[in-house]
């Protein structure tokens, strides 16, 4: 009996976190689809106000997809080979490396903005195009990348096999391309997902770094949170909902099975 | 090309980016930081200004309230979700995990929806319940993307905790609370303690949600952003960044040495 009520206590809790989580995140899709929240349900379901969103932030949605690519593609271009790097000269220099390019994942991304905004603000041709944002969105998430594909290739023995391929006579650019690449998939493929999913994201460091004609999916919520009517604000949230969650669920089912591998 | 240069050469793109991109925007943040009319007493200033100490103090406060919400209800819940197979158990543990990817300034209008002037509270019950602007709201906020955090680093340990120990300790006489303080606890210690660093870290350096929430107090990263853009007092903007980077930091190193990983991510 005891137990039992211990048990009722625990899916109590359970099920009221369950509750904190999920009914704000509803309330806000019935805002987003009601004639008039204030009013109520009452007053009608509409899709009237997404397609407010859609005239209004477009823009926005595509610049956030755009530097998500974007981002996609720098990360693996520096993330994969120095991921490489890493894994073939464990030591102290690659520990201390490692540590130093994850220092994003803990500073808060406002301390990286000012940081870049203090040393490259006066370039202005720099400052003024996105691809000062892409820098910070690089910034804060090549060490996912880096860590997703560095603990695959960690789990499996790399020297043997490329010694094997070696005395076969493959150079290290093709030990590179046909073992290293397609060893890591598992890896690269939860560090994509995840790279992508934080880009969309990202807020903190591009609040500082975005100009009033580059605006993010996330800087455009900021904006209509702060001037716009409540049935806008989650209507927008509400697409970002749909853009995210699909991406979420992919970089936990990738990122559960690149672990499954490590282990 | 041999071995050596290849490795070398594969090294040299991250190298580059970081030195150029962190390396130096750090270093150059720091230099900042003394730049000011007082020198480096920035520092000092911090602790002697009654309007950053007071943040300071405040946002300690909120991130510990947080921190202890999100341990009490993230251990319970990852418990009985580690303990209990039934269905629609996926279900639950899909609801507490997602809004690990939500930006900070979402959740700060998820709480204005449960909270604000046209929330819910407010809505169903009598009188003007408004609690999203307050330190309440800001502490909810922090505690919605805590949970998710804290909850995946216990869920990993305590799927590794032995249920073989706790039914020993039942049988054994032991009430469900002394096998909670003496058998759960103690062996879930080291994670509790990690993802209680990473809530806390987490917490101290939200921007987002503050963002959508702070407008009558102040936090630390609220401080930091009205200093640069609005009172242009670039070097105690500078310096509140380094403290804050430097707590979270090392609170991080701690969660990371105790757990082997992070579940990080701003708010």
């Amino acid at each position: 009996m005891l137990k039992s009520k211990t048990k009722l206590l625990q899916l109590f809790v359970t099920l009221s976190a369950c509750a904190f989580l999920l009914v704000p995140t509803i309330l806000s899709v019935m805002a987003g689809l009601t004639a008039n929240y204030f009013k109520g349900i009452s007053s009608g379901l509409t899709l009237k106000w997404v397609y407010q969103v859609w005239e209004l932030y477009a823009d926005s949605i595509f610049l956030s997809m755009w530097l998500a690519l974007a981002c996609l593609i720098c990360t693996l271009l520096i993330g994969l080979p120095a991921a490489y790097g890493l894994a073939r000269h464990p030591g102290w220099l690659s520990r201390l490396l490692e540590e130093f390019i994850s220092l994003p994942l803990a500073v808060p991304g406002l301390a990286l903005a000012l940081a870049l905004l203090q040393l490259y603000g006066s370039m202005k041709g720099f400052r003024v195009s996105w691809t000062f944002i892409l820098v910070g969105h690089v910034l804060y998430t090549l060490p996912f990348m880096v860590r997703s594909i560095l603990a695959v290739l960690a789990a499996m023995d790399l020297k043997t096999l490329e010694e094997g391929a070696a005395s076969l006579g493959a150079s290290p650019w093709q030990r590179f391309r046909d073992i290293v690449v397609p060893n890591a998939m598992p890896g690269i493929l939860a560090g994509a997902l995840t790279v992508v999913t934080l880009s969309i994201g990202e807020f903190n460091l591009t609040w500082m770094l975005h100009t009033p004609y580059l605006k993010t999916l996330p800087v455009g919520l900021a904006d209509s949170y702060a001037s716009m009517r409540l049935e806008i604000a989650s209507a927008y949230t509400l697409v970002f909902f749909i853009m995210i969650v699909p991406l979420l669920m992919a970089m936990q089912w990738a990122s559960a099975r690149a672990q499954r591998i490590t282990q | 090309m041999n071995n050596r240069t290849f490795v070398m050469a594969c090294l040299t793109p991250l190298l580059v980016f970081s030195l150029a991109f962190l390396a130096l925007p750090l270093i150059r943040l720091f230099l900042a930081s003394g730049e000011g009319d007082a020198g480096w007493a920035v520092y000092l200033d911090i602790l002697r200004k009654p309007r950053y100490l007071n943040t300071l103090i405040l946002t300690v406060l909120v991130s510990l309230a947080t921190t202890f919400a999100a341990l009490a209800v993230s251990t319970t819940a990852g418990m009985f979700l580690v303990r209990n197979r039934f269905r629609g158990r996926g279900s639950l543990l899909a609801v507490l995990t997602l809004p690990l990817a939500f930006p900070g300034v979402v959740i700060g209008f998820l709480i204005i929806l449960l909270g604000g002037r046209q929330g819910l509270v407010n809505q169903i019950t009598p009188g003007h319940v408004v609690f999203a602007y307050s330190a309440l709201g800001l502490f909810l906020g922090y505690l919605y993307f805590s949970i998710p955090r804290v909850l995946l680093t216990v869920m990993a340990a305590a799927e590794k905790l032995d249920p073989a120990l706790e039914e020993a300790a039942r049988t054994m006489g032991a009430n469900p609370y002394s096998v909670m303080k003496d058998v759960i606890i103690p062996g879930l210690m080291p994670s509790l303690i990690a993802s209680g660093a990473i809530a806390f870290a987490t917490a101290m350096g939200a921007f987002g949600t503050a963002f959508t929430l702070a407008t009558n107090i102040d936090v630390i990263p609220m401080v930091i952003y009205t200093e640069f853009t609005l009172s242009a007092n670039i070097a105690m903007a500078s310096a509140l960044s380094i403290v804050l980077g430097i707590i979270t930091w090392i609170l991080l190193l701690i969660a990371r040495s105790l757990t082997g990983s992070t579940v990080a991510g701003g708010g």
